[in-house]
């Protein structure tokens, strides 16, 4: 049984348009001479590979494209079949296998090979594993941006002046290199300021999760809110223009005293459970678990998955004025490089500034990156808001490590649970 | 009076509580799961409200000074003649349904046959029952389907024998009708079938017979039916009907022994770690997931694998007196490992200690990871019967956590249950 096609808001059916127009820009390089480069979200510099008219091809976006599609699992296997053991993360395993069934886009059309492998690499190593697997394939040239880890919960002027020097001495030359066109720091500072008044709007919606109701949903909504910023259109005119209209569509909500709307084309107006979420959310069975949450009433209020590509809630902006040292700064507050105590302070406060029931984790099986410490992280968010926290376990792209029956009863358990602490636990009752 | 019901629809097994308002429980009943959880549901909530008339009954005599220090016999012969009228009446539904199913081109010309051979085999099998339910005798399964089987298969192999009419006809209708009654919901009227149980029973007389009547007269209204349990979102109630069974399991032990901190369940297919507060309301919890390797299960494998019954696991590893490492958590692997140990020459109840304490290895974790063990800590489930797994779990959560009171109850199967009737109690009194 096919399920009903998902109701989507025009802001949404606009950035499926953009997201097809990249595609074909990525698949039509033959034809058009533009050269192709993969990288990776966090951290990623659309901006500047645009000053070389380079094409920013995804290879996470393509794994969560396989994954919605249900095309993921086949590939984890296929990639298993060439050795890469269950526990590597499923988006490489989801690459790599799709590699190998004829590594065709959305569009229907093969993915060319990339010119370039742009590491901007940060706090995940499996990036760069990704990619030495990928330099192995491709025989095309690799630019790592290094990006140190903010072990100590701050970056330093140190660290931003690396990476400043790296941009200059490898990442720009190299990239000339690949695409014949020469650097022009003015193009830089244009895109940066399409990408600032963009970063504006996306935080006024992500704020509105303060609202009562909320009128968007910060997780399950979110990822397609920070859809343009986080991938291949941050510093284009279209990704002002989609940010413009989805806070039309917020303010729209927010007026009508609107949740936001469901795939099943209603309102979820009756919000019963406000959450933080931590994690990325499971792919394969996206609906069915974005249901479960409203289903029961859960609206997600603020999440950490919509700060992996930049905590522009905080205060970043990309900046005309600095525009390398804004894209150092950039590159160093991706949420995925945080230290643990940065990430407890800040979902905690998460927990306080949008009035939060509780902290809820979606731990991912095979993303050391994020997983590790998240029990911790739980009980320290915990102890600091007194809230309830909870924790569910998914994966990014591998359907077999979806168990609904499992994660429903954890979900369900967990509301009641907020429910029965609301009411103050009932009235004292006396053993039988 | 006010009923308040709690049934705990498992993996295995589905059970159910009768409270009354003051939280004091009335009866309890239990039943396979079958695939049916309508049917597991009623006849657990039936079960459990017979269990209610027989503590009414109890309540009721406990007044008549003429029967004292013979109420439990009495209880006791009164069930008794109840389960038998009970079943004499699945038996009728079992040959009427029987007799329905005589169709298809095999039974062409022989239905005639067929219909007397089934009379012939049901009447015996009515007085035959009698012996089942005789004073004494203890009945090898409370579940119609394993006592009707055995008779049915000795009595028709002798009636199609002696009419000369091939037993596999007979057998047929028998396999196609007794899923549906097994799966019909059962019937109604307990009132009346206590009557006839009355009336069957030896020890009738006035003193017995009037409070018995005056408790049977008592109506039992279904006020508020909390449902918990795996299979919860199939029982027809409203959502507001239905509880997670980690709340359920949480309350249970609470109502069990309200000094309940940290509860540990350890059930067919999950292990739950669970904090309570004060009043019994969940404030963490953490299961397995993905995997039922450590659960009831796993005790179910390894009995298969060493050709053994599920309860003689725990007698025979309390047997040992060191225990062989097993180091798999995995279930499967955990049987490779015992053949392994075997073959090395280890002894089986060296090596069933070793797995007892793999699967409380796995509890400890789970119970860590909820955030540790508070005083007092009560263990629930089929594997808190477990005598090994209870030995293992008490020097373990002693290593780890010092001394905390550690409480079992013999009734734990029903915690889940139990907690489900008291949120139906909160539902309406409070």
């Amino acid at each position: 049984m096919s399920k009903p096609e998902a109701i989507k808001e025009a802001s949404m059916e606009m950035q499926k348009q953009m997201i097809a127009r990249n595609y074909d820009a990525i698949t039509s390089k033959h034809e058009t001479g533009r050269k192709v480069s993969s990288t990776f979200v966090p951290g990623n510099l659309n901006e500047l590979l645009m000053c070389f008219d380079i094409v920013n091809n995804l290879p996470e976006i393509n794994a969560i494209q396989a994954g919605m599609r249900k095309a993921s699992g086949g590939y984890i296997m296929e990639a298993e079949k060439t050795g890469h053991s269950e526990d590597v993360c499923t988006y490489v395993k989801c690459d790599i296998g799709q590699m190998t069934k004829g590594n065709i886009a959305p569009n229907g059309k093969p993915y060319p090979n990339p010119d370039v492998l742009m590491l901007s690499y940060t706090g995940c190593y499996t990036f760069m594993k990704w990619f030495e697997l990928l330099r192995e394939e491709y025989k095309c040239p690799t630019l790592m941006l290094h990006v140190p880890y903010e072990g100590d919960g701050h970056s330093t002027q140190n660290m931003r002046d690396y990476i400043v020097k790296q941009l200059k001495e490898v990442v720009i030359p190299g990239l000339e290199q690949v695409s014949g066109v020469k650097f022009d720091i003015d193009r830089l500072r244009q895109y940066l300021r399409a990408s600032a008044k963009a970063e504006d709007d996306l935080v006024w919606c992500l704020e509105q999760g303060k609202k009562k109701p909320s009128p968007i949903d910060a997780y399950f909504g979110g990822v397609y809110y920070i859809g343009p910023i986080f991938t291949a259109f941050r510093g284009t005119e279209d990704a002002v223009k989609y940010y413009e209209m989805l806070r039309a569509e917020v303010q729209g909500r927010i007026e009508n005293h609107q949740g936001p709307l469901t795939p099943e084309g209603t309102y979820f107006n009756d919000q019963k459970y406000r959450l933080i979420v931590e994690g990325p959310p499971n792919w394969t069975n996206f609906r069915e678990f974005w249901k479960m949450f409203y289903d029961e009433g859960a609206i997600v209020v603020a999440s950490s998955y919509t700060k992996v590509g930049g905590l522009y809630d905080r205060g970043f902006r990309h900046d005309p004025d600095n525009p390398l040292e804004s894209l150092a700064d950039y590159c160093l507050g991706c949420y995925t490089n945080l230290n643990l105590p940065t990430r407890v302070d800040l979902l905690a406060e998460y927990v306080e500034e949008y009035e939060a029931d509780g902290l809820l984790i979606n731990s991912i099986k095979s993303c050391n990156s994020f997983s590790a410490g998240q029990l911790m992280i739980m009980k320290e968010v915990e102890r600091k808001t007194g809230r309830p926290g909870a924790f569910i376990e998914t994966d990014l792209v591998d359907p077999r490590y979806f168990s609904a029956a499992n994660v429903k009863n954890r979900l369900e358990s967990y509301f009641q649970m907020i429910e029965q602490k609301r009411r103050g636990g009932g009235s004292k009752t006396v053993a039988a | 009076m006010r009923c308040f019901i709690g049934i705990d629809l498992g993996s295995t097994t589905t059970k159910a509580v009768v409270m009354d308002e003051n939280l004091q429980i009335l009866g309890r009943g239990i039943t396979n799961s079958r695939s049916n959880y309508d049917t597991a549901a009623a006849v657990s909530k039936q079960e459990a409200l017979i269990d209610t008339r027989l503590t009414l009954f109890r309540r009721g005599l406990a007044a008549v000074p003429e029967v004292a220090g013979k109420v439990d016999d009495i209880i006791a012969d009164l069930e008794r003649n109840f389960r038998h009228v009970q079943f004499l009446e699945q038996l009728d539904d079992l040959e009427r349904t029987c007799v329905t199913n005589i169709k298809g081109p095999r039974f062409a010309g022989r239905e005639r046959a067929v219909i007397e051979a089934l009379e012939g085999t049901f009447s015996r099998l009515r007085e035959s029952s009698a012996a089942q339910y005789a004073p004494g005798v203890k009945r090898k399964s409370d579940f119609f389907r394993d006592l009707a089987g055995a008779e049915f298969m000795s009595h028709g192999e002798a009636v199609c024998k002696e009419a000369n009419l091939g037993f596999d006809l007979i057998l047929n209708v028998y396999d196609k009708s007794i899923i549906e009654v097994e799966n019909r919901p059962p019937a109604g009227d307990m009132e009346g079938k206590f009557v006839r149980a009355l009336e069957k029973g030896t020890m009738t007389g006035s003193s017995i017979l009037k409070p018995v009547q005056a408790a049977l007269a008592i109506p039992l209204e279904e006020t508020y039916v909390v449902g918990t349990g795996y299979g919860r979102v199939r029982l027809p109630f409203p959502k507001e009907h239905i509880r997670s069974e980690i709340l359920c399991h949480g309350l249970g032990a609470h109502m069990m022994y309200p000094e309940t901190r940290t509860v540990l369940d350890i059930g067919g297919q999950d292990t739950k770690g669970i904090q309570v507060d004060p009043v019994g309301i969940v404030e963490n919890f953490q299961m397995n997931d993905r995997c039922a390797a450590g659960c009831g299960r796993y005790l179910g494998y390894i009995a298969d694998e060493m050709n053994m019954g599920l309860h003689e696991l725990g007698p025979l590893a309390m047997k040992s007196n060191k225990s062989v490492r097993i180091n798999s958590t995995c279930t499967v692997f955990a049987g490779a490992e015992l053949r392994d140990r075997l073959a090395l020459g280890e002894k089986r109840e060296d090596i069933l200690a070793g797995l007892h304490r793999a699967i409380i290895l796995r509890a400890m974790s789970i119970l860590s990871r909820a955030g540790g063990v508070k005083d007092q800590f009560t263990f629930t489930g089929g594997v808190a019967k477990n005598e090994a797994a209870v030995r293992e779990l008490r020097k373990l959560i002693k290593e780890n956590y010092g001394d905390v009171q550690i409480n079992i109850d013999p009734d734990s199967i029903y915690t889940g249950a139990l907690g489900g009737a008291t949120f139906a109690v909160r539902a309406v009194v409070n």
